[in-house]
């Protein structure tokens, strides 16, 4: 069935609706981050549209306070945003039709929440059609995406705006710590994950005095390690049980 | 272009601009890669398998040293404020898988430390 543009939009903008109330505060949390880690209001607020990924712009706060090199900060924010190639992989087939400029502007706003619904609504009607760009899905994804990317500049303002009145002996940036914890702790799902975060935690406390804040990614490489070999191991033992 | 990419982007406001193009156009490039450029290519399997283990590895490298540092040093007793309302915050996400609920109460453990304990 195909549906008119506007709809499509409308009903893009209304299944992100509930995911904004996580959003919203995640932004102010950033705002307040990036004042107290010392980045100018400008680029605080820059950075939400530049950047455009919630957990790695937290990230880049806690390495300028931290005055990590350029060359860190710009490394780890790609192996943070290094998951959303599988988006792009996963949405690609859907969109391969569009026009290139559809596919600029998608592509920008291919975030993990705005990926979620998308990726539910088109496969909602798999098979015949897939890949045909007239049945205007694309206008769901613009709506996801624009609805997410609003909310994520005002929360940003917002953060901004409360994080100057706010007093560095309130700990406010113990928050990044928490963040993370409400992002990882559901997501250890199984062994392998699960010791994959346990090695990369432990390396990062034994390095954190490395030069460059190189221990992070070292701490990072060898918990994707850990992870992979002990995921082997796994499918190797159920291969030979069976 | 070496010296630069060594500073630390509190150096100038150029740089910390110039290091905030260059993440974000990064991130625009990955988001872009499959999309526009190998429209017709798979991910190859290990990457798929690396990508799954970046999020708690990297997540993990960052809170772990963010509990377990204090004043420079790893410290690991009761009077470690950070520690204590940290590992309060995992048990509460593991339990409630609420963010909100996490964040709000790890941060109202700690502010309570502060003020009773004076961690």
């Amino acid at each position: 069935m195909i549906v008119t543009p506007k709809k499509e939009f409308l009903s893009g903008i209304r299944a992100e609706a509930p995911i904004l109330v996580g959003v919203i505060p995640f932004g102010m949390i950033y705002g307040v981050l990036a004042l107290s880690a010392g980045i100018p209001a400008s680029a605080a607020q820059a950075m939400s549209a530049i950047v455009f990924a919630g957990s790695s712009q937290i990230l880049v706060t806690q390495l300028v306070h931290q005055l990590a090199p350029s060359i860190v900060i710009i490394l780890t924010v790609g192996v943070v945003n290094l998951r959303h190639a599988l988006y792009s992989a996963s949405v690609a087939p859907y969109v391969n039709k569009l026009r290139p400029l559809w596919k600029w502007i998608l592509a920008y706003l291919l975030t993990d929440e705005a990926y979620a619904v998308t990726i539910l609504h088109y496969q909602k009607e798999e098979g015949e059609e897939k890949e045909v760009p007239e049945n205007n899905k694309h206008w769901f994804f613009l709506g996801a995406g624009l609805a997410l990317w609003s909310s994520w500049q005002l929360s940003t303002a917002a953060g901004i705006l409360l994080g100057a009145v706010v007093p560095v002996s309130w700990s406010l940036d113990f928050t990044l710590a928490l963040t993370f914890i409400a992002l990882v702790v559901p997501a250890l799902k199984d062994k392998a994950t699960l010791a994959a975060a346990l090695s990369a935690g432990i390396v990062a406390v034994f390095s954190f005095r490395f030069p460059y804040k190189l221990g992070l990614m070292l701490a990072a490489l060898i918990g994707i390690l850990v992870g992979i070999i002990l995921e082997d191991l796994a499918r190797k033992r159920t291969r030979q049980a069976s | 272009m070496n010296t630069f990419l060594f500073k630390s982007a509190l150096d100038s406001p150029a740089q910390l601009w110039v290091t905030l193009i260059l993440a974000g156009l990064l991130t625009y490039g990955i988001r872009l890669s499959f999309v526009l450029l190998f429209s017709q290519r798979e991910i190859p399997g290990w990457l798929r398998q690396a990508l799954r283990f970046v999020p708690p590895a990297v997540l993990t490298a960052i809170i772990f040293p963010e509990l377990l540092i204090n004043n420079n040093t790893i410290d690991i007793t009761f009077g470690n404020g950070r520690l204590i309302a940290g590992l309060i915050a995992i048990l509460v996400a593991w339990k409630t898988k609420s963010a909100v609920l996490t964040i709000v109460i790890g941060m109202a453990t700690l502010w309570l430390l502060q003020v009773v304990l004076h961690l």
